[in-house]
């Protein structure tokens, strides 16, 4: 399978896109080279702007700008962007519902290396919160361009979170995306896998290792965390009766959050998380921090039987 | 080099003088009855919504009087027209004086200003630009409003557009760290079309600014990031303000900063150079003083 990062497949696409829409202009915070809008740079040196080691201001020069005409990208590692500049992000960007385009990479324990101040691991829960945010986790490189056009297409805030890891193509070049929509990337009766990100690659692989075991399971694609499919995830719990979340990010506030608020009011079933237990990654290598915290296929297969298991008699 | 900056004290002196001299009465006069209009409003409508901020409103009326009555292109039929001049209100909780200047200079009914900061109408606590006519950005968390009329000014200069970008800076919020990220930021990319005025009324809720945490030397810390700083000896001085602004237009390559020297409270005796009436509004009583002082 080939294998990209998604912030590798956001940096090439931005200049396609650049190329399309003129009004494209694109901030970092120094870290062009590692968010792969240094490849926008370089064909458009006249439209990228560096706000230099200054998060905050990366965010409020991205607002201004987008109030004269501009549609701004503006990225810079997770932690920094929905961590540092959150109050910015809230007050100047959502508040105002302003056409700012928000692309942090380097979300989730997948970092590695660089260690526990450098994973971020509450982004999602921290820009889903906020009132006129679209938050968005592609899956794979062919996602990221989905919800890159989907992002151009939709008037306001959008929180894009890319990853450095090169993870696996899984999605087909003709994917379909639309906000608030998830997508069913295999369907079964018995149990449904939620996933985003990097995790939904281990989804489909832990679906495998369940049929094999006699258990169907369905996969959805969760990439649009807000607006979330309220629909499909009903649909799951009347249909399969239990619920397995996997994410690359904390299980409190993410997407085992967002899951969990629907069924709670509609079609209350159980839920198995799989995600960062409330604690913070460490350095290492990213497939071994992965493993670690217990973020692997195998962790879903257990969460799915336990979920399985935990079925009522009668269901 | 003492030499040169001798000269360039020749000419700026001459510029100022000159100014001076174009400079009606007549325009000038007439500004101070506007002003006067605003800052009735200013208490007015602190007083009805029983909170707000007065004190730094009322240390600021001649600096938005003089951009939206004499210097700024903008037109109160078109508030979003594509070539207005920006005004960012990035000390937002001065948001009183914003409104009573839009509204005096005809961007909507003067009756909004009675509705201030109640449940339902448009006049929000702090500047919310998707409410408001006439407002530029949503401000009230300091610091902001600084880093976005950068953005904008970047935007104009990209666009080789020759509308220019005005922000107004409380004294205390030039205390947030994002004001020096965004001042670098402004002379790193020349932003010449970038006016920033610091209304240096020198208080701050807890008192004065340079007990609680001095940003002084005001002017010498822009002039170290880059920028083209002018000082104005009494900011609620038309004829200064408007020299200043002179000198401002005249500058091609850096931001320019303008430090005002303000009084907070201007205009309503007992509010005058008084922390106490940062953020709260008079009652019955203390209304009918400050109007008393303002006719």
């Amino acid at each position: 399978m080939e294998k990209i990062a998604t912030r590798e497949a956001y940096g090439k696409y931005l200049v396609e896109l650049g190329e399309k829409h003129p009004e494209i202009v694109v901030f970092d915070a120094d870290l062009s080279g590692a968010t792969k809008t240094g490849i926008f740079k370089k064909a458009f040196p006249e439209r990228h702007f560096n706000a230099g080691i200054a998060e905050c201001d990366l965010m409020g020069m991205a607002a201004g700008i987008s109030t004269t005409g501009k549609i701004p990208f503006a990225s810079t590692f997770a932690i920094f962007g929905a961590g540092r500049a959150f109050e910015i992000i809230r007050n100047t960007i959502c508040y105002p519902k302003l056409n700012v385009k928000i692309a942090c990479t380097h979300a989730g324990l997948s970092v590695g290396e660089d260690g526990g101040s450098h994973q971020s691991v509450e982004d999602i829960a921290l820009m889903r919160v906020l009132p006129n945010m679209t938050v968005l986790v592609p899956a794979d490189a062919v996602e990221t361009r989905r919800m890159m056009d989907a992002a151009i297409a939709h008037e306001g805030p959008v929180f894009i979170r890319l990853g450095r890891l090169a993870t696996g193509v899984v999605l087909p070049e003709d994917y379909k995306f639309e906000i608030g929509k998830a997508a069913m990337l295999k369907d079964g009766g018995d149990v449904t896998i939620m996933a985003i990100g990097l995790m939904v690659e281990r989804a489909l692989e832990a679906a495998e290792t369940l049929k094999s075991q006699g258990i169907e399971a369905r996969v959805l694609n969760m990439g649009s965390i807000k607006p979330i499919d309220r629909e499909a995830i009903v649909a799951a719990a009347k249909e399969t009766g239990a619920i397995v979340t996997a994410e690359e990010h904390s299980v409190i506030g993410g997407l085992a959050g967002a899951v969990c608020e629907v069924l709670a009011e509609t079609e209350p079933v159980h839920v198995e998380k799989v995600g960062i237990n409330d604690q913070f990654g460490q350095s290492g290598k990213a497939l071994e921090v992965l493993e670690h915290y217990g973020l692997t296929a195998d962790a879903i297969v257990t969460a799915a039987k336990k979920a399985v298991d935990r079925k009522p008699w009668w269901s | 080099m003492e030499n040169l900056n001798a000269v360039a004290k020749e000419i700026r002196r001459d510029i100022v003088k000159n100014v001076n001299k174009v400079s009606t009465d007549r325009l000038t006069e007439n500004l101070n009855d506007v002003a006067k209009e605003i800052r009735k409003d200013i208490v007015k409508s602190v007083s009805k919504a029983a909170s707000g901020h007065p004190g730094g409103s009322l240390s600021a009326v001649e600096i938005l009087t003089l951009l939206y009555f004499e210097k700024m292109n903008i037109d109160p039929a078109d508030p979003q027209k594509a070539d207005r001049d920006r005004f960012v209100l990035s000390k937002g909780h001065a948001a009183p004086v914003l409104y009573a200047t839009l509204a005096e200079r005809g961007f909507f009914p003067k009756e909004e200003l009675d509705h201030l900061r109640q449940l339902g109408a448009m006049l929000q606590g702090h500047p919310a630009m998707d409410h408001v006519p006439g407002v530029d950005m949503s401000t009230g968390s300091l610091g902001q409003g600084f880093s976005t009329a950068v953005g904008m000014a970047l935007g104009a200069k990209i666009q080789n557009a020759d509308w220019k970008t005005y922000a107004l800076l409380g004294d205390g919020e030039i205390q947030e760290g994002i004001i020096w990220e965004a001042a670098m930021a402004a002379a790193h990319y020349g932003l010449s079309n970038l006016t920033a005025f610091v209304d240096n009324n020198n208080l701050q809720i807890d008192g004065a600014i340079s007990d609680v945490m001095s940003p002084y030397p005001i002017d010498e810390k822009f002039a170290a990031f880059g920028w083209h700083v002018i000082n104005v000896a009494d900011g609620n001085n038309f004829d200064e303000l408007r020299a200043a602004l002179v000198l401002a237009d005249a500058e091609t390559e850096r931001p320019t900063v303008i430090v005002c020297k303000t009084v907070k409270g201007k205009g309503v005796s007992y509010m005058e150079n008084n922390a106490g009436w940062h953020g709260k509004g008079p009652n019955a009583e203390e209304l009918a003083i400050a109007l008393e002082d303002l006719a």
